[in-house]
């Protein structure tokens, strides 16, 4: 910053030191962003230090959640959470696959847009919207109609009928799933639509050249090559359902246990936190309860960073490859 | 069949799907729409904005919980947003290249999807046993924490998209950078960091779980910010799960207003956005 | 909008927002059962017309109400289980009761209107160990020879949360049935065998009322305000009672409060013809030492003025408010035990309504 000397040092002083105070603030912000989630991590781990102590790995291989005895596993609220997100996987995967290609291959110009638009405000809609949705409208329609016919076509058949008997609660664990697969479908939706676009139009131009259907360029042109892309924004969608808690609070059924039937109501981990922390007695109990909550933490942490790892890699290879 | 006609069938029929699960998006959308409207309209009168949640069985508005939602948002933001600005400031102008900067920008992508119960956990842990009660400060803050990680991505994705050229001519002006991110780089980048902010408020504004414990409920009017205080997600949940008519409708009423706004502030700051990048490219 | 603008906007906005958080009269602060909350709330609202003082109860069960007074977060804790007095001696807690109540249990059954239905302890014990699965299970039958009852699947509801009405309940399946006492045992909160968990007693009527082939248990005003379909049940002289005011007050009648230290006193299965055999006071909790003196001593003021002037709401909520001996013991209490208790006039001299 030298130039003439028209300029007075008393004022380039002044510049210069907000400059440093500038810069520091923006450097401390952004280091915020790193003290925040090592914040986050310590206090879980503190919180949940005394019930890890106590139980060590019976924590996790335990499925009694027994206050009185003041027993905690944690293996009755990760079976839910690990079955939900499963079968909203199972449904929104197809579901969003179908609406990407929709969007990028079929749509004509003026149906995109308000279609695409249409798909992304579905994930603007407040996660307890979902669940008041799924409990007093989707839950009546499974009670009554769905799930009798569930238990009394596929309930006989062997190996899968397991899945389906039982009474019909109308909420439970397969409720659940439903309700997340709605919540995640947009997400999963965007990133592979996003993904669809970035591939090269030669690549698609080529298949189209030597007489391929639009199926077949998409799935053996396009998939492919987005395969990485895709599998993150599946990645994304399922750490997503693994944290919900609003929607499934409302259908899971809170039952602390593990039942062999999708139709039966069981819990997951946040919604046993949701629950259950305002009103846990007793310091192992509140302390089983951030276990918990580490254990989710965990998870998802996990499952995140696996994701924005794999789109970054597809980020850096769509840059290169422009 | 000849193996051409199978290809043509196979592609009529995985298109028909594609566009058979467009169909379900939508009709799950508008299902959901459609039982808020129905359920909620009912509700909808001028006392559901002049009055107080009222006991079981009578009559009365949301006035208390909208207030405190307003309250906990506005604090939210104004404590997530501008600390969300300055980081995004650091990661696209001072710390574009830096090392720590991918660290950052990794952390904050895993902030910012993760499940907003922990933060709530963490923020009890944090706030509310050190204070000794549950607060609406307790609340805010969660929120702002939810904020940050939106800000902070959005901020850096606006700013970068300012030409380099602009900052040149300032820099080659004499200015140093604070004064070419003040004076040049906000400024021009000024609608999409607007659009973020509106993001933000919009993703919070729909949060129940890091609120049930910090800020908790409050029956009653208050604008004590170290004490309970009423907001709709919370009011929503207590309403809906209980059996008393006159509450369920309530909730109702109160979903329906959290998700006009929320829809009205994503489409508002989807049109910020279009303006701003008038070639479409996202 | 020039960065002036920008600043003078902000600086309203947070002037705005600092003046929100101006001293106000204080709201006192409780939390705790469900059992109690219909009539608190109604209370409340008529003590605030009163009064000005607003009372912010959070209805989050008898367990959190027992975490918070502990956690000195409220003024006042509310729990349908008592306290031990050893428990009280250790915390510093002064207990006392607020107001009698019964749990009923109530069913979603297609044809059964409310009072048809009769049950007993041990075939309440039996549905909730998972032993009886269908309505028209033969035992159910037998106690209700004239009720016609379908195959449907029983879907048993139970408190997830920490609940006082939980504890009065598995309380009377425990002296009703042996083998209920040693598989599930009596607390707020307990491991059930099957059915589905709902929060508060606003989560299990809901949830009942939802689900088809539902039985529940919740506090009466809850089915009576809600017009569920409550159950009958016979008592220990053997006599079938209808829930309601009068035989959940022949329950409290036979109840000796003055040799209870601390208040303890479980009032299920108490004897007598008309007794409601779920019976249940529910309770107050608050500090002999008080860590604000003058919040709870607002608190007490309430409850002396609920004493005095909330008998009727309560009746007719079918809650059986205190028999005047037992509150003048209360009073007692509160001189002896809470530092700072302003003292209360006595129903004799009270003031004007």
């Amino acid at each position: 910053m030298n130039t003439a000397a028209a300029i007075d040092p008393r004022h380039a002083a002044g510049q210069r030191l907000r400059e440093r105070m500038f810069r520091a603030a923006t450097f401390v912000a952004a280091l915020l962003v790193l003290i925040l989630l090592g914040g986050v991590a310590l206090s879980l781990l503190h919180g949940a230090w005394p019930a890890l102590a106590h139980f060590r790995l019976h924590f996790l291989t335990s499925e009694i959640w027994n206050p009185v005895t003041e027993k905690f596993g944690a293996l009755a609220a990760v079976y839910g959470t690990v079955i939900t997100s499963l079968i909203a996987l199972v449904i929104a995967i197809p579901v969003s696959f179908g609406i990407a290609i929709f969007l990028t291959e079929l749509a004509p110009a003026w149906l995109k847009r308000p279609v695409g638009i249409a798909i992304e405000l579905l994930a603007a809609v407040p996660s307890i919207i979902f669940g008041i949705w799924g409990l007093f409208v989707l839950a009546p329609i499974l009670q009554r109609h769905v799930q009798p016919w569930l238990i009394d076509v596929i309930g006989p058949l062997p190996i899968i009928g397991r899945l389906f008997q039982g009474p019909p609660f109308g909420i439970g664990i397969l409720t659940a799933g439903i309700v997340l697969a709605i919540m995640v479908v947009p997400f999963i939706s965007a990133v592979t639509r996003d993904v669809f676009e970035t591939v090269p139009d030669v690549l698609k131009e080529s298949g189209y050249g030597l007489g391929a259907t639009t199926w077949e360029v998409i799935w053996q042109v396009v998939v492919p090559y987005s395969r990485t892309g895709m599998i993150g924004g599946i990645m994304l969608g399922l750490g997503r359902a693994l944290g919900e808690t609003m929607a499934v609070t409302f259908v899971i059924g809170n039952a602390h246990r593990i039942g062999s039937s999708l139709l039966a109501p069981g819990t997951t981990i946040s919604a046993a936190i949701a629950n259950e922390f305002t009103e846990a007695v007793g310091d192992l109990y509140t302390s089983s309860l951030v276990a918990l909550g580490a254990l989710l933490f965990l998870i998802t942490f996990s499952v995140i960073a696996a994701a924005r790892f794999m789109l970054l890699r597809l980020e850096r290879r769509a840059l290169s490859s422009v | 069949m000849s193996r051409r006609f199978l290809r043509k069938v196979i592609n009529v029929v995985a298109l028909a799907l594609s566009g058979l699960a467009t169909a379900i998006g939508l009709f799950f959308l508008g299902a959901i729409l459609w039982t808020l409207f129905s359920r909620g309209l009912a509700g909808m009168s001028v006392m559901l904005f002049t009055a107080m949640t009222p006991p079981p069985g009578g009559s009365g508005g949301l006035l208390n919980a909208i207030y405190g939602s307003v309250v906990m948002t506005v604090i939210g933001i104004l404590l997530g947003g501008p600390v969300g600005m300055l980081a995004g400031t650091y990661l696209a102008e001072y710390g574009r290249t830096a090392r720590i900067s991918s660290v950052i920008r990794f952390v904050n992508d895993v902030l910012l999807s993760a499940p907003s119960i922990i933060v709530g956990l963490f923020v009890y842990e944090l706030l509310v046993i050190r204070m000794g009660h549950f607060s609406a400060i307790a609340g805010a803050v969660a929120l702002a924490i939810i904020a940050l990680p939106v800000t902070v991505r959005t901020t850096e994705d606006m700013l970068n998209l300012v030409p380099q050229g602009m900052k040149d001519a300032s820099t080659a002006m004499g200015a140093y950078p604070w004064r070419t991110i003040t004076s040049v780089v906000y400024p021009a980048a000024r609608s999409g960091i607007v659009t973020g902010l509106l993001l933000a408020v919009a993703r919070i504004s729909g949060e129940t779980a890091p609120l049930l414990f910090t800020a908790l409920n409050n029956q009653f009017w208050s604008t004590d910010l170290n004490a309970p205080m009423a907001n709709l997600p919370v009011v929503i949940f207590q309403f809906a799960l209980s059996p008393y008519p006159n509450w369920q409708q309530l909730a109702w009423s109160g979903a329906l207003l959290i998700t006009l706004s929320i829809l009205i502030l994503s489409i508002t700051a989807r049109f910020v956005v279009a303006r701003l990048n008038p070639g479409g490219q996202r | 909008m020039n960065l002036q603008k920008f600043q003078r906007v902000l600086w309203a906005l947070l002037g705005a927002i600092a003046g929100t958080g101006a001293v106000q009269a204080a709201d006192i602060s409780g939390a705790g059962a469900t059992f109690p909350y219909p009539i608190y709330s109604k209370w409340a609202d008529a003590y605030k017309q009163q009064t000005g003082i607003g009372l912010n109860y959070q209805s989050i069960g008898s367990g959190g109400g027992i975490k918070q007074i502990k956690a000195k977060t409220v003024t006042f804790g509310a729990s349908d289980m008592p306290l031990k007095p050893e428990d009280l001696k250790e915390a510093g807690l002064v207990q006392f009761p607020m107001i009698i109540g019964g749990v009923v249990p109530v069913v979603n059954i297609k044809g059964v209107q409310p009072g048809q239905m009769v049950l007993n302890g041990p075939t309440v014990a039996s549905i909730y160990l998972g032993e009886i699965t269908k309505w028209n299970d033969a035992r159910i039958k037998k106690l209700n020879p004239k009720l016609s009852l379908p195959a449907t699947t029983i879907a048993p509801i139970y408190r997830s949360d920490g609940s006082g009405t939980n504890f009065l309940f598995t309380h009377y399946l425990s002296q009703e049935s042996p083998k209920f006492k040693e598989t599930i045992g009596e607390a707020t909160s307990v491991q059930w065998p099957s059915g589905i968990g709902a929060k508060g007693n606003e989560g299990v009527a809901n949830m009942t009322a939802q689900t088809e082939g539902a039985i529940g248990y919740v506090e009466y005003a809850y089915a009576k305000q809600t017009r569920m379909t409550y159950c009958d049940l016979i008592n220990s002289a053997g006599k079938t009672v209808a829930p309601n005011g009068e035989s959940f007050q022949a329950a409290a009648a036979s109840a000796d409060w003055a040799h209870a230290p601390g208040y303890y006193l479980i009032l299920t299965d108490q004897p007598g013809a008309g007794s409601w055999p779920i019976t249940g006071a529910s309770f107050i909790l608050v500090y002999g030492t008080p860590p604000d003196a003058t919040a709870t001593g607002e608190a007490l003021k309430f409850f002396d003025w609920a004493y005095r002037n909330g008998a009727r709401m309560a009746a007719d909520l079918d809650y059986v408010p205190l028999p005047e001996s037992l509150i003048k013991q209360i009073r007692a209490t509160w001189k002896a035990e809470i530092k700072g208790a302003p003292a209360m006039a006595s129903a004799s001299d009270a003031k004007r309504m």
